[in-house]
């Protein structure tokens, strides 16, 4: 049978893979790939708590409605975010982050 | 849903999301972005959380990842020369993973102790979308309106972000 440590242990894995792209790649449009990944991982972990939470026979849907508001908010960063490497592409003509380092320290 | 399908389509979903980070090409990582969500769609189903399988598909597979390809495409992305790696910060992000990895499986496998067995449920007539939106649409109404301002707010964001020039 799956446990619900299956499903954490598959969410982990998930999230260290988005977290390797992060720290590994340098092209922006990956890294925010990458983030994606992230995000569904949480996403996952939070639908395996709401499906191991039963009361009255019914799954904890709060959980569910919280996935769905990460999912919103995510495609409006999204957006945001293309928006923001559409422009610094523009003034650069780079997507590459080893070139965009003039706030560097 | 019996096990086999279930590390199935956790090795559908880890191996595309490998494969986002290792290609080259990033229409290729965008396209293995978007397997790997199905993979992600078909565990929520397996969790018999239908209506998020379905958003998943709509909103992640579907809209999100289409506007990614139009992005990569519309910069015109060519595929990543490679460039002398930066030694000391690769390995420093392999010794973060793997000590990430150690922490999860501690608290997943020790700790935690969360054996449980998918407990049965009886869902009745109305489906898990009902359910949503009644919680959606009474308990969390004003999480909902504050959100869609969020998203108002973001699509005026981005008019102005791509405006030619910003003054």
């Amino acid at each position: 049978m799956v446990t619900l440590n299956d499903y954490l242990m598959a969410s982990g894995l998930l999230f260290a893979i988005g977290f390797a792209g992060v720290l590994l790649r340098r092209n922006v449009i990956i890294i925010f790939m990458a983030l994606e990944l992230m995000l569904n991982a949480a996403n996952l972990s939070l639908i395996g708590f709401s499906r191991f939470n039963v009361q009255n026979g019914l799954p904890d849907y709060n959980a569910q409605v919280l996935v769905f508001f990460v999912i919103t908010v995510a495609a409006a960063e999204v957006t945001v975010g293309l928006a923001i490497i559409v422009a610094l592409f523009r003034a650069r003509q780079t997507t590459h982050v080893e070139d965009i380092s003039t706030l560097k320290f | 849903m019996s096990p086999i399908l279930f590390w199935i389509f956790v090795a559908i979903m880890l191996f595309f999301a490998g494969m986002v980070v290792l290609n080259r090409n990033p229409v290729a990582s965008a396209l293995s972005l978007v397997v790997s969500f199905m993979a992600l769609a078909a565990l929520y189903v397996s969790l018999d959380a239908y209506f998020i399988g379905v958003i998943q598909i709509l909103v992640y597979a579907g809209a999100v990842m289409v506007v990614f390809l139009f992005i990569i495409m519309l910069l015109d992305l060519k595929a990543e020369v490679r460039r002398r790696m930066n030694f000391p910060a690769v390995c420093g992000g392999f010794v973060v993973i793997l000590l990430f990895l150690k922490v999860l499986s501690d608290v997943c496998y020790g700790v935690f102790g969360g054996n449980a067995k998918l407990p049965p449920i009886s869902q009745g007539p109305q489906g898990d979308a009902w359910q949503v939106g009644m919680l959606i649409f009474e308990r969390y109404n004003l999480a909902l309106q504050v959100v869609g301002t969020l998203i108002l707010v973001a699509s005026i964001g981005v008019v102005i972000l791509s405006k030619r020039e910003l003054k």
